[in-house]
């Protein structure tokens, strides 16, 4: 082969283990993300139950309630909508009413988030990003939406 | 005052910086030597500033000076030594003076083992690094200065972030350093080169040592970040394509792309304009993966407190420095000379191989970590991209990869036998081939990917010793012989054989892990049972009891194996009092290769307590890959070739980094 036609196959297979890569990026693109929500996107969108979907907010203040066999259920609020949460485990250590969480699951038929993953943050003061956006909207979007909760829930985001 | 000398020390060095960035540049235009030496004294004093910057903020850290912010902030009296110490990096300024500290820890070793290198490359090199110096001085002063006091001194420290009060600390963000910036010695020679316009083999045999010495660093500091993480956050992960591990990910696959493209164009004089933009990519990876981390912009589980505002600045530097040299890359690169040729199949066509397929790999996982950032930016819809999504585009990229390792080595340059190749595999593949008809007959086709992923492990594991086994004639020629075969191999043969060794060994570690491993949560009572695989453990009830600036409640389990007691594991809840935060450490019991893991959850009113165990097979086979691997990369370092300037012989010199 000559200096050209072997530039041409190396480039040519490059170019085909590129084409292999982008094809298995949009294919996985395509089923395997899953959408960051806020108990109000979960309202109003009207998500379909068994959509694996992320939920981020703060824990009501007492919600959490513990069942038998590590059942677990909690209400997660951005401060305008709830959502039921069902969670059977262990929490993770920094979980708190009152607090940022960030949950992972789907929601059943009777619109309980049934999370099969409660992400644990490393930092007493940290705040999930997307859950301090989502509150921001929230207060932003709404304005006769709780003002004390509201500056408290950003004051906690900065 | 010894912070206010630690504060004037880094401005000091940011002025060293200024002119080592500017005056030998100058001289290397010019050719004016006194300007070109300029830079290697300058380069060493600019490290013993820094050293004094950070000499004083550990000083303040020790005496727990509580008149500095940042002590303040990070530590209290209550704390053990060490861990006093090691807060000095487990914060952002901090954490940003040691990455300084790396830095010019670096830039000072090539001035003082760069003899060799050509004046005007050296110059290049250290003005390089020094740019890179300076924008890293500018943001610690400007934004992240650890320096500032407090107008009233409190009485106690804040303490530290009680999870980050560990021995990991101490040992994974320096190394992780030591590899995100040894990267800047191979870009720093990327942009020298294309400056001067001009590259040739010995600018590979130049580079190879340092990107060796980083990559074995990002090697150890990634398995020992994974290892903390698993046994410190209590649920028995040890990675799971978290944005921030994928940071500390791509760099590492970039620099082994790059060690191994390197080795082309030393032995080939092949392969240049690539190397040249790897080594560009690999330290452009790394700048981001420290933007990454230290921005807060991705959520992580790994994330500490971070703030976006300093963001801005280091995405300036990111954009000069990438940018940059990106610009500079596609303005000088074709100035430089075409390499030698080569056959499709042989040495340097497998390492082609490697590279392709390593930075596709790459190139996914960077889809994979910035793809929500950019979603996010352009239409506001927030995603997670999560393990399910690396899993199938970079499981699949990686396995060619993984079946061509063993290739490699017993490939000739120029011109391979494939065929050949494979008949000296054929041991490899049969091991394979029958632990793979093994696991199926004995596990049954579920889980599908375990009899696959072992076959492929042990494949890698055999085919790396079958390069030596060949070169040494073992089997064929007396022992002896072998033997002195053996130690008459050149150093990098043995390091090869290590690292493709400790490949398939971490690879080995994760097919258990994955693929066998086994949980059970429970809720139990003292008295109670759980069982995990053949093991059973009780409970035996809980123990209070108090360290140093915490208070624990810890459990004690017996744990049994058919009815015989075989230890005790006593996971814990710690709560630390000043932050009002409680961590859970888990309790782990080695069995071979393979672990019990045991973590606490929340006790309930009734005095049952939550527990999570899992049994995980061969699980420390991940990091003791990476260890095998450090090692391979040790042997590699340490060869001859690498160590003196070649062509010229062994001019023995007792220097430990090895850029001559």
């Amino acid at each position: 082969m000559t200096r050209k036609q072997r530039r041409l196959a190396l480039l040519g297979a490059g170019l085909g283990v590129l084409g292999v890569a982008a094809a298995l990026i949009l294919s996985a693109l395509k089923d395997s993300i899953v959408f960051f929500n806020s108990p109000t996107d979960i309202v109003d969108k009207h998500i379909a139950p068994g959509t694996r979907i992320r939920l981020g907010g703060l824990v009501s203040p007492g919600s959490l309630e513990r069942g038998d066999n590590l059942a677990i259920r909690f209400q997660v609020t951005d401060g305008n909508k709830a959502v039921n949460v069902a969670y059977q485990g262990i929490l993770p250590d920094l979980f708190r009413e009152g607090q940022g969480v960030v949950a992972e699951g789907a929601l059943d038929g009777a619109g309980v988030f049934k999370a099969d993953n409660v992400l644990a943050k490393h930092d007493e003061s940290y705040m999930p990003k997307e859950v301090a956006d989502a509150l921001k909207k929230q207060g932003h979007w709404k304005d006769d939406y709780d003002k004390k909760t509201g500056a408290a829930a950003q004051g906690k985001a900065r | 005052m010894i912070a206010e000398l630690g504060h004037y020390a880094l401005v000091l060095a940011l002025g060293l910086a200024l002119v080592q960035a500017v005056v030998p540049l100058i001289g290397a235009r010019n050719r004016d030597p006194a300007l070109i030496s300029v830079a290697r004294p300058v380069a060493l004093a600019q490290f013993v500033f820094v050293v004094l910057a950070f000499a004083a903020l550990a000083a303040c850290y020790v005496r727990s000076d509580f008149s500095v912010a940042n002590v303040f902030e990070n530590s209290h009296t209550a704390m053990p030594l060490v861990y006093k110490f090691t807060s000095v990096w487990g914060n952002h300024e901090g954490s940003m003076l040691l990455w300084v500290l790396i830095l010019s820890l670096f830039g000072a070793l090539v001035a003082l083992f760069g003899n060799n290198l050509p004046s005007t490359l050296q110059a290049h090199v250290l003005a390089v690094q020094s740019w890179i110096a300076a924008a890293f001085y500018l943001f610690i002063l400007v934004t992240s200065n650890p320096f500032l006091r407090l107008a009233d001194a409190p009485f106690e420290g804040r303490d530290l972030n009680p999870i980050l009060q560990d021995f990991g600390l101490a040992i994974h963000p320096p190394l992780l350093y030591l590899g995100y910036v040894g990267c800047s010695i191979s870009f720093s020679f990327a942009v020298a080169a294309l400056l001067e316009g001009r590259i040739d083999a010995a600018w590979a045999r130049w580079v190879r040592p340092w990107t060796l010495a980083a990559w074995m660093s990002l090697t150890v500091g990634i398995a020992m970040g994974s290892y903390w993480a698993y046994y410190e956050l209590g649920w028995g992960g040890w990675g799971f394509w978290d944005p921030v591990e994928n940071a500390s990910f791509m760099p590492w696959l970039a620099t082994t792309a790059l060690l191994h493209s390197a080795v082309v164009m030393e032995k080939r004089d092949a392969l240049k304009v690539w190397t040249v933009l790897l080594a560009i990519l690999a330290f452009s990876l790394s700048l981001m993966g420290t933007f990454l981390v230290r921005s807060g912009v991705l959520t992580s589980v790994h994330t500490f407190a971070s703030d976006p505002t300093r963001g801005v600045f280091i995405l300036a530097i990111l954009v000069l420095f990438i940018g940059g040299s990106l610009a500079l890359y596609a303005w000088r690169a074709p100035l430089l000379k075409q390499g030698g040729l080569f056959a499709p199949i042989s040495r340097e066509g497998a390492l082609v191989f490697n590279n392709l397929f390593l930075t596709t790999a790459c190139a996914t996982v960077f889809v994979g970590t910035l793809y929500p950032l950019a979603l996010e930016a352009l239409t506001g819809e927030k995603i997670s991209v999560g393990a399910p999504f690396f899993n199938a585009t970079f499981g699949p990229l990686f396995v060619p990869l993984l079946a061509a390792v063993p290739f490699g080595p017993l490939l000739a340059w120029k011109r391979g036998d494939l065929l050949g190749a494979a008949q000296r595999l054929l041991a490899a593949m049969a091991v394979a081939l029958i632990a793979m008809a093994a696991t199926f007959a004995f596990e049954g086709p579920r889980p599908v990917l375990a009899p696959f992923g072992l076959g492929l492990a042990l494949y890698v594991m055999v085919g790396a010793v079958t390069d030596i086994v060949e070169r040494t004639m073992l089997f064929r020629a007396p022992l002896g012989v072998a033997l002195r075969r053996g130690a008459g191999l050149p150093r990098s043969t043995w390091g090869t054989a290590f690292a493709h060794f400790g490949l398939g060994v971490a690879l080995l570690g994760i097919v258990g892990e994955t693929q066998w491993g086994s949980e059970r949560i429970a809720s139990l009572k003292p008295g109670d049972k759980v069982a995990i695989r053949r093991y059973d453990l009780t409970f035996e009830g809980t123990v209070p009891r108090a360290g140093p600036n915490y208070r624990e409640l810890a459990a004690r389990f017996t744990v049994r194996r058919g009815g015989e007691v075989i230890g005790v594991m006593e996971p814990a809840k710690r709560t630390f009092a000043t932050r009002s935060m409680t961590t859970t450490e888990a309790a782990l019991m080695r069995r071979g290769f393979s672990q019990l893991y045991l973590s606490l959850g929340d006790q309930s009113a009734d005095g049952s307590i939550a527990v999570r165990l899992y049994h995980k097979p061969l699980v420390l086979l991940i990091w003791l890959g990476a260890v095998v691997m450090f090692v391979g990369g040790g042997l590699s370092l340490s060869d001859r070739r690498l160590r003196v300037g070649a062509p010229k012989p062994a001019k023995a010199k007792a220097a430990l980094q090895p850029a001559e």
